[in-house]
């Protein structure tokens, strides 16, 4: 920002001070922004290029920093590198299955919540708690709830035994190891939970009158009322929970370190064994580069799309 | 409610046959009751579920470690055991985890809380050049995952010589944070601007106003943002995990996971400290309740 810009830009009439030519309101202001600004400019976007730099590079932290081109990006994209892809997939199929059963089943506890029960407090706390409640003592409850002989057998058990079929051993198995942590964070659905509660007290009750007279029945209702109306909402979930479950890192780390066999190796989980297990700086910026390029990607394909289906309120009227 | 459906149905177009009409209002009133009863139901073991894995816990928590794996499983600890606390505060260094973690926090909602007040005012009451293009810069950083900027971090604190401590963690977070930034000016412009202006004209500077208008005015917003930073720093993990390596300077959630991969079948000691970090949370929720619901309502209706 240059002090040419700034002269076109304040009435002649103002009263000026300082270098810039600012007003001394304008130089407050300023400074009340300050310190944002400055925690921008060191920590995050010194750092977001000096990360895109290093993807194009090979560092090990000593010796020089060597120039490698797309080198990195070839090696990672032609699916030479078969850990990646086995992480690109273990993440795909992640975000397939958790990102429809957390929207589903909040809706659904939503909608109950929202039918002036009882003690709602109290519902709403159990259902909300394990979305607080530190990711690492959740990862740690979880990896005993699903040993072999751990909570969720001793419950399966109850089912399986008389027909004889054994309850899968979740974390030593590469089938059921990605199944048990998706399981797990079907526990954490309090945040889309309480969004959609909110939303539905918004929906005006003569919508649904409207449609009672015009013989709706319960899932008439639910699906030409509610859904239509709760659009917004579920586009928000949607595109927050597609960018979480891309970050999945806490879990896969405590419970299984990646493994059976790099049955659980996320994305961030193999960036993270890239920069600082094996200290290729470069290697690692270059997922992160990627990993950054496909959310981006996802959210805005999911805008684009939004318009076909999301419903805005404001929008009727124009 | 009956009754109105009833009513209104002569003029409905489909012209329901009358023996029908007759027959409405009790088995609507079946219906109802039934649907109460179904949705208690679902709701009582939809809360059974997601409140059993905490309840483990703090069972498991209490046991001996021999009886951890007994067939039948013990629903009640016998014998019930507070050794397991003891132990798992001998074992790890768990009170300098505490102190760690509670430096973070009270770091943290200094810098990102208390500066985030005077950014977000800089942003809703004050004109600059250039001060909209730098808004639109706060709500592109939302954007950002942090897994991006962590590779240059840990070379930029490497360089300097502050790996291995709490400062890599500290330093980026006292500059208030974009997400809080945006809560607060979107609350701060719904205060009337005539309260500022009355008191500028009583001589009151742009600091005097911010603490004795609009701070006072926005005790709510501020409330919300506070609770959500405090069980964000006490819950961090990625970077203190990256940047701290000494089992004595670790935060209290990565201490667990450094606890984890020390005793990893000890579930009794592990479920312990899973406890101790925990408690916090839910001390916090069951005092401020009301600004997680109003926290996340904001966060829905702003989209």
């Amino acid at each position: 920002m240059t002090a040419t810009d700034m002269a076109s830009a304040p009435a002649p009439a103002r009263r000026r001070r300082g270098i810039l030519g600012w007003t001394w309101k304008e130089t407050q202001g300023f400074l009340f922004i300050l310190p944002w600004l400055f925690g921008f400019i060191v920590f995050i976007a010194g750092p977001f290029f000096f990360s895109f730099f290093l993807s194009f590079t090979q560092w090990r932290l000593v010796g020089d920093i060597k120039w490698l081109g797309f080198e990195n990006y070839a090696q990672l994209l032609s699916g030479e590198d078969t850990r990646f892809v086995q992480s690109v997939y273990n993440t795909a199929y992640y975000v397939v299955f958790h990102v429809p059963g957390v929207l589903i089943i909040s809706f659904i506890v939503a909608g109950l919540l929202n039918r002036k029960v009882k003690g709602i407090a109290i519902y709403r706390t159990c259902f909300y708690l394990p979305s607080i409640t530190t990711g690492v003592a959740t990862a740690v409850l979880w990896y005993w709830v699903l040993q072999p002989n751990g909570l969720l057998n001793n419950f399966l058990d109850i089912f399986l035994g008389p027909l004889d079929i054994q309850a899968p051993n979740w974390l030593g198995s590469t089938t059921w190891a990605m199944p048990g942590l998706i399981i797990m964070s079907f526990w954490s659905v309090g945040t889309t939970m309480i969004i959609y509660l909110a939303g539905l007290q918004g929906i005006p009750q003569h919508l649904y009158e409207a449609a009672e007279i015009d013989g709706a029945g319960w899932w008439g209702k639910v699906r030409h009322v509610t859904i239509p109306m709760m659009t917004p909402q579920i586009f928000l979930t949607m595109v927050l929970a597609v960018i979480g479950s891309f970050q999945v890192f806490t879990a896969a780390l405590i419970i299984t370190e990646g493994g059976p066999a790099d049955a659980t190796l996320f994305l961030l989980l193999y960036l993270y064994w890239n920069g600082f297990r094996f200290f290729k700086m470069g290697y690692a910026s270059a997922i992160a580069w990627i990993l950054f390029f496909v959310i981006l990607f996802l959210t805005i394909v999911q805008f684009l799309t939004a318009r076909r289906w999301v419903y805005y309120e404001g929008e009727r009227a124009s | 409610m009956a009754q109105q459906t009833v009513t209104v149905e002569p003029s409905d177009p489909s012209g329901m046959p009358s023996s029908v009409r007759i027959r409405t209002p009790a088995r609507i009133r079946a219906m109802r009751v039934s649907g109460r009863v179904l949705t208690y139901l679902i709701l009582w073991l939809g809360s059974f579920v997601y409140a059993i894995p905490f309840l483990w816990m703090v069972r498991t928590s209490f046991m001996r470690l021999d009886k951890l794996f007994e067939e039948p499983p013990q629903i009640w600890p016998d014998p019930w055991i507070w050794q397991n606390y003891i132990d798992m505060w001998e074992t790890g260094p768990f009170a300098n985890w505490i102190v760690n973690s509670l430096i973070l926090v009270a770091l943290g909602m200094f810098g990102q809380t208390f500066i985030s007040i005077f950014v977000a005012y800089g942003f809703a009451r004050t004109q600059f050049p250039g001060r909209n293009q730098l808004f639109v810069l706060i709500l592109a950083t939302l954007m950002l995952p942090g897994h991006v900027t962590i590779v240059p971090k840990f070379i930029m604190f490497r360089t300097v010589g502050l790996l291995d401590s709490l400062w890599p963690v500290a330093l980026p977070d006292l500059w208030g944070q974009a997400f809080y930034i945006f809560i607060l000016r979107q609350f701060f412009l719904t205060l009337p601007v005539e309260l500022d202006e009355a008191a500028e004209i009583d001589g009151a500077n742009l600091l005097q106003v911010l603490f004795r208008v609009v701070i006072p005015l926005s005790k709510p917003a501020i409330a919300t943002v506070a609770v959500f930073n405090f069980i964000n720093k006490w819950n961090e993990f990625f970077e203190p995990f990256v940047f701290i390596q000494t089992p004595e300077k670790l935060t209290l959630a990565v201490g667990i996971r450094w606890f984890r991969t020390q005793y990893g079948t000890e579930f009794q000691m592990l479920m312990a400290a899973s406890i101790v970090s925990v408690a916090p949370i839910v001390i916090v929720f069951f005092f401020a309740q009301k600004q997680f619901v109003r926290g996340i309502a904001l966060t829905g209706i702003k989209s």
